[in-house]
């Protein structure tokens, strides 16, 4: 069947047998697009996350009919090299991955987190931050977590003064 | 000698006559609501059976009475911290919806059904009596000021109710475990209950 959505704003429609095939197959495998990564396959672990008309979304877990119409940003989308999202800045600056598998997951909860709670107090972290790091970078991230926070009030306090 | 057989027999048939009068129903055992008639004297029985299904796990999971969701047949808390937030969805950016979809997802394990979401801090049924469970059901400032009427609906036609008899796998690819009443036979006890007036047995 013909699955029509947007994916980092590009619209395309992708022909597919099994409607039930999890997004991030259709993402990684038929898109090529290898940011967003497989890790416990039971929506646990959290490394497939993306978005979905901007929620936090298990992309293993999500079955690619459900993406019908949907605007999908996977991390790929999400700033680019030259811009980057104050999320990936912050990543940046706190040199917070180690391993760097579960990162892009990480990365894309905490900007779907900053949309909604632009200053995230550390129990907002504990609360909406529960994916998976075996290497455990939690404490880098965290501070990269209110890094990026600053960030994005500066960036926005900077696009309101040029207006 | 004939006398003796006369008697005996009078005395049989007396018998025989009030045993089968007490196992035959009578019109009063009968009420007719609308164009269905219903059967009084299961009203027990009709009880014992919805709360055999609302005091299953399968139930009682997402009507917890500490704010955090239970997993499972053996109902461990949900993995993760994740709880029931302001608005019965999780939290801001990790809400249900994360993970949970509008079916289940035979392929991660993960349950769903449409509005997944845990049953209003009110309706907490975990570690109540059948008694208990009963009254909050009933009550319209603990059941989200639901009629009998709309109870009967929500109980017999709701989507995240009825999940409860195709909950999929889990994440081993094993079964969930069934509430012990089919959902015909819960459809049915719910109807008979609510219109022999909802009666709890312990008052």
């Amino acid at each position: 069947m013909k699955i029509s959505f947007t994916v980092n704003g590009e619209s395309m429609t992708v022909d597919i047998a099994d409607e039930n095939t999890p997004l991030l197959w259709v993402i990684r495998d038929t898109l090529n697009l290898k940011g967003t990564k497989f890790g416990c396959g039971k929506a646990a672990c959290g490394a497939c996350t993306l978005h979905v008309d901007d929620e936090a979304v298990r992309s293993c877990s999500y079955a690619v009919k459900f993406a019908e119409g949907k605007n999908i940003t996977t991390i790929e989308g999400l700033g680019e090299r030259e811009n980057p999202h104050p999320v990936q800045q912050a990543w940046i600056e706190e040199i917070v991955p180690q391993c760097g598998y579960c990162q892009p997951g990480f990365m894309m909860a905490t900007a779907a987190l900053l949309n909604k709670v632009p200053t995230p107090t550390d129990e907002d972290i504990d609360k909406n931050i529960i994916n998976v790091c075996r290497c455990g970078t939690y404490y880098r991230m965290r501070k990269a977590i209110h890094k990026a926070a600053e960030l994005h009030a500066h960036r926005v306090m900077n696009e309101s003064k040029e207006l | 000698m004939k006398l003796k057989l006369i008697y005996i027999f009078v005395t049989l048939s007396v018998l025989g006559l009030l045993f089968a009068l007490a196992n035959t129903l009578k019109i009063s055992d009968y009420e007719v609501t609308g164009n269905k008639s219903v059967k009084v004297q299961d009203t027990n029985e009709d009880y014992t059976k919805i709360m055999d299904v609302l005091t299953h796990q399968r139930c009682v999971n997402c009507h917890p009475s500490d704010h955090i969701p239970k997993q499972g047949d053996e109902s461990h808390p949900h993995y993760f911290d994740v709880a029931r937030g302001e608005d019965d969805h999780g939290f801001e950016a990790t809400s249900c919806n994360t993970c949970h979809q509008s079916e289940n997802n035979l392929n991660s394990g993960v349950p769903g059904a449409p509005h997944w979401a845990l049953a209003p801090a009110s309706m907490a049924w975990e570690g109540l009596t059948r008694a208990e469970i009963a009254e909050r059901l009933l009550d319209k400032s603990t059941n989200g000021n639901r009629s009998h009427e709309e109870l009967v609906k929500h109980m017999t036609e709701d989507d995240l109710v009825l999940w409860a008899w195709e909950p999929g796998v889990d994440a081993a690819g094993e079964q969930r475990a069934l509430p012990p009443v089919s959902k015909d036979d819960f459809k049915i006890a719910i109807e008979n209950w609510f219109a022999n007036g909802a009666v709890v047995p312990s008052k």
